[in-house]
């Protein structure tokens, strides 16, 4: 008996792991062949898994989980057509049967599609961010609500009401189910990237609470960028993926043994990966290319630039100064202009530095963003102007909440 | 994970219905609770008699206070319950939007909190 109920558990446990890997691509088939009708085909993928836990204890797991988890899902949604007096009153659209069975779901080329598919329309940029965000977590990469909820420290009735209010708006909007055709690309791609970068975002530094890293979110967009990179081999989603890479790399060395945040300059360079650090570096040459550099493309190739430096000392400054210089003439951001001016302080010295961030410290944007003051302060102690670079911190310090961030400032105040 | 799903209605309009319009109704829910089964969602469930047949218990300075009630203070009043496996909460929402009467009045979807010996949720 008890070995019996070994190998059942294992079996759950198997099938657990393949709701994680498969869900997305499963979900995404689904919503093709039933229409792209949202709640069948999640009621249908469901269906499928409950069923794969009466059925794989017995006859094992099948050779080809996805395509039997498609299939099964597929019948059980027919069958609930056929059936379909008991919910009508939820299926608002009627799905004709020869479009249902007639569907290809084997080949594996337009299963590829179906995820982007899948993904487009998560991304789609008439949802709002954290909408895009939270339906792409649960619908493509098979998160929990909970889980989601978890990781943004949002409560899950909130989390759970934008998952459903995003739901009804693609139905409201009948957003086809589809990758959007050469016109509609750019703007459809930027909405999936802004999208990916976010949540990479999100996880590389948690903008609340204590946690700098939450690992889950940026190893989540990292391999869904991977995936898109792969499906649709396109620049700006190469140099997002190099960039996400790069700064991944450095994730053990950003942080000591007791959750303080270490700069750039003292972090063991021995710590970051050295393996991603050169895939991304390849990446940024391949995306550089492949046409006129693109945003996270530029940002990635300074990115690689720190990762190729062995010390803080051998950066080479005048090439990620000239880097933020292009960045900055494709696409103006004040956040870039702050980098441009600290690179710049490395190159030609702190003087420099500050005259190029008193040129852009009146833009709105950097207000009330603590890095500004941290910059300046830090350029203020390189010159020795103690008292200005004590009030610079002092502001930096009112401007972020979280802790790690806070103690950084406070140790390098201490050691003024 | 599992929820709960609590179904209220207005029992004075409920009453209205005709008897077939109820029969009708309780079929409803019989192949709905039969679907849940079939799906493996469905753990346990009942629908329950009038508020006017309820009894409610209260123990105060040690003495147990047995009253009438509880009485119809609220539009909707608690009808039955049913206490689903869901993957989360958005699953268990898409279950909750079958529950027959949800057409009529309110299916409240709470998370079902697990008791431990000591460090237990708020």
């Amino acid at each position: 008996m008890i070995n019996v109920k070994q190998a059942d558990l294992t079996i759950e446990q198997e099938i657990t792991a393949c709701y994680q890997r498969e869900s997305g691509a499963v979900l995404a088939t689904l919503m093709r062949l039933l229409n792209g009708h949202f709640d069948l085909a999640e009621e249908a993928l469901q269906d499928a898994f409950t069923a794969a836990l009466t059925q794989w204890p017995k006859d094992g797991v099948p050779k080809k989980p996805r395509a039997w988890l498609i299939s099964t899902g597929r019948f059980k949604a027919i069958d609930k057509l056929r059936k379909n007096s008991s919910f009508s009153h939820y299926l608002n659209s009627t799905i004709p049967d020869d479009m249902v069975q007639t569907a290809s779901f084997e080949d594996p080329e337009t299963i590829e599609d179906d995820l982007l598919r899948l993904i487009f329309t998560c991304c789609h940029p008439a949802l709002a961010i954290e909408a895009r965000l939270a339906l792409t977590l649960r619908e493509v990469c098979g998160l929990t609500t909970e889980a989601i909820a978890a990781a943004f420290l949002i409560p899950v009735p909130t989390l759970a009401q934008r998952i459903v209010r995003a739901k009804n708006k693609i139905c409201e909007l009948q957003i086809p189910y589809e990758v959007p055709d050469k016109d509609q690309l750019p703007e459809r791609l930027t909405s999936v990237l802004a999208a990916l970068y976010l949540l990479f975002n999100e996880g590389y530094s948690a903008t609340v609470g204590q946690d700098v890293t939450c690992t889950e979110l940026s190893l989540e967009a990292i391999r869904l960028t991977r995936l898109l990179s792969e499906l649709m081999p396109q620049k700006e989603i190469i140099g997002l993926l190099a960039l996400m890479l790069l700064h991944d790399a450095r994730k053990k060395a950003r942080m000591d043994e007791h959750g303080e945040l270490v700069s750039l300059e003292e972090q063991n360079r021995l710590l970051w990966d050295q393996p991603q650090i050169a895939e991304g570096c390849q990446l940024v040459k391949e995306a550089l290319s492949l046409g006129p550099a693109d945003i996270y493309t530029l940002q990635a190739a300074i990115a690689a630039v720190h990762g190729e430096a062995q010390h803080f000392e051998e950066t080479n400054w005048a090439e990620i100064t000239g880097l933020y210089q292009v960045l900055l003439s494709i696409n103006f951001s004040p956040i870039y202009a702050l980098n441009h001016a600290v690179a710049l302080s490395m190159r030609d010295g702190p003087t420099a530095g500050l005259k190029a961030i008193e040129a852009i410290e009146g833009d709105k944007a950097l207000q009330h963003y603590y890095l500004l003051y941290a910059a300046k302060a830090d350029l203020y102690r390189q010159l020795a102007q103690k008292e200005k670079a004590l009030s610079a911190y002092q502001r930096a310090l009112g401007l972020t909440q979280q802790a790690p961030e806070k103690r950084f400032i406070e140790k390098r105040m201490a050691a003024l | 994970m599992k929820y709960l799903c609590l179904v209220y209605y207005d029992e004075t309009k409920m009453g209205n219905l005709s008897q077939t319009q109820w029969d009708d109704l309780n079929q409803e829910c019989i192949a709905c609770v039969e679907g849940l089964t079939t799906a493996g969602n469905f753990i346990d469930g009942a629908p329950l008699m009038t508020t006017d047949t309820a009894l409610s218990v209260r123990i105060r300075d040690d003495k147990p206070l047995i009253t009438d009630g509880p009485f119809a203070e609220t539009k909707e009043q608690l009808a039955g319950f049913y206490m689903l496996e869901a993957r989360d909460m958005n699953d268990a929402l898409r279950l909750a939007q079958k529950i027959p009467p949800a057409r009529y009045g309110t299916v409240e979807v709470r998370p079902v909190r697990e008791l431990k010996h000591d460090g237990n949720d708020r």
